[in-house]
């Protein structure tokens, strides 16, 4: 049971994160990690919706008719996205702001929807608490990579600090405007991607089409 | 007039719903292995952005919005709050009916369009326009243009990606980039020719 969950708790982090592997949720994630700490907001409200919705699917599981599981699925997902929201506009209104439509996105983040399709309409809500709250960090985890690297090669400065001076207040750091812009974050999520399955082997794709290597006399 | 057609270009080129704002991401890398389906899959979105963005604009202004309840005398009632569950359940049942619509009387767009129409209703890029439609406030002319607009933009994107899919199977990406990664990064690519479009202004 302990190894069991352990498992449960760390497998999405690398092995099957959902964002590398499984190609979830990347909708929502992007647009928001252009500063460290709109993405750590994003990411607690992800976690939170994610851990929970898996949690009450899973409690009702059984009377849930399958014909109509997404449409409650949707609604208990939809309802916990609101109390997010509400609590972000009162407690961190220009975050909310700055945010925009990316909370209200959590509804459509394939994580949140196929976690609880995928996994809490088969296991005991304790399970599914825990596989919520671990997909959750998964995710988290690409997002915060990809918000330090653009925040800190971009503007200079983590979290709002200074970190590398600007060349226009004095410093040697000439900030690389391309990494506030949505190019940047795919490029980022590439390299991600790269760097695991390099370190991870198993996760490489098969090609399409065998290259022969070039053994035409012209090549040499 | 011209601040329509502004709108129209503004939502196809400047602001793509794929490549400026990461919407429908998923569905995005999931299909465009073929430019065929993926053509299906453009229209599909283009329909139903057309059909929900201005029905979603109604709903909010006469049910949601503060104050949008004073015709039936409820002049103090702001229902806004309830945006999200009235958006994605109204998405929800119009690509239903629209599902339902088209198999009785058109088949053959029916058939064309096939699974991906169910498929939508999970889509960012269709919740995702209803929800900038509300916080820029626009009016149901400008809502039906710019579903259209959206709609449109996302088709091209996910057409044109899938047109340099098709060719770059034949070449020799390293193994750790092959798939996925190779296509975040063409996707990258693509971002960067759309943000050439940013000056543009009618």
């Amino acid at each position: 049971m302990s190894t069991n969950v352990k498992q449960l708790m760390t497998k999405p982090l690398i092995k099957d994160n959902p964002i590398g592997l499984q190609v979830l949720g990347i909708c929502s994630a992007l647009a928001v990690t252009t500063s460290l700490a709109v993405s750590l907001v994003m990411c607690m409200a992800v976690i939170f919706v994610c851990a929970f919705s898996n949690l009450f699917v899973s409690l009702i599981r059984a009377q849930i008719p399958s014909s109509i599981r997404i449409i409650v699925q949707m609604t208990i997902i939809a309802s916990l996205v609101i109390v997010v929201d509400q609590v972000l506009k009162a407690f961190a209104y220009d975050t909310s702001k700055q945010l925009s439509v990316f909370v209200g996105l959590i509804i459509t983040n394939c994580i949140v929807m196929g976690r609880a399709e995928a996994f809490a309409m088969a296991n005991p809500p304790g399970l599914s608490f825990l596989d919520g709250i671990a997909n959750g960090l998964g995710y988290s985890l690409v997002l915060i990579i990809v918000a330090v690297i653009r925040e800190l090669f971009g503007s200079g400065s983590l979290l709002g600090y200074e970190i590398l001076p600007l060349v226009t207040e004095g410093g040697w750091y000439e900030p690389n405007g391309l990494m506030l812009l949505a190019p940047s974050a795919f490029f980022i999520i590439g390299g991600f991607i790269w760097a695991v399955r390099t370190y991870d082997s198993a996760q490489v794709e098969k090609a399409d089409f065998k290259i022969k290597p070039n053994v035409s006399k012209e090549a040499i | 007039m011209e601040a329509l057609l502004s709108l129209f270009i503004t939502a196809i080129f400047i602001e793509n719903m794929a490549l400026a704002f990461f919407l429908g991401m998923c569905t995005f890398i999931a299909i465009s292995k073929k430019v065929e389906s993926s053509f299906g899959l453009g229209l599909a979105v283009i329909f139903v952005l057309l059909v929900t963005v201005p029905i979603n604009n109604l709903v909010y202004n006469y049910f949601l919005a503060d104050g949008a309840l004073a015709w039936a005398g409820l002049p103090d009632v702001n229902l806004s709050f309830l945006g999200f569950l009235a958006y994605i359940g109204l998405i929800a049942a119009c690509v239903q009916f629209i599902e339902m619509f088209l198999d009785k009387y058109v088949p053959s767009l029916y058939n064309a369009l096939g699974v991906f129409l169910p498929l939508i209703t999970v889509n960012c890029a269709i919740l995702g326009a209803s929800l900038f439609m509300v916080e820029r406030n626009y009016n149901f002319t400008e809502s039906v243009v710019y579903g259209a607009g959206a709609g449109v933009g996302w088709a091209l994107a996910i057409t044109v990606l899938a047109g340099i899919r098709e060719k770059m199977k034949y070449s020799d990406v390293p193994a750790g980039l092959r798939g996925l990664g190779i296509t975040f990064i063409t996707v990258g690519l693509m971002s960067l020719g759309f943000m050439s479009f940013g000056g543009i202004q009618l």
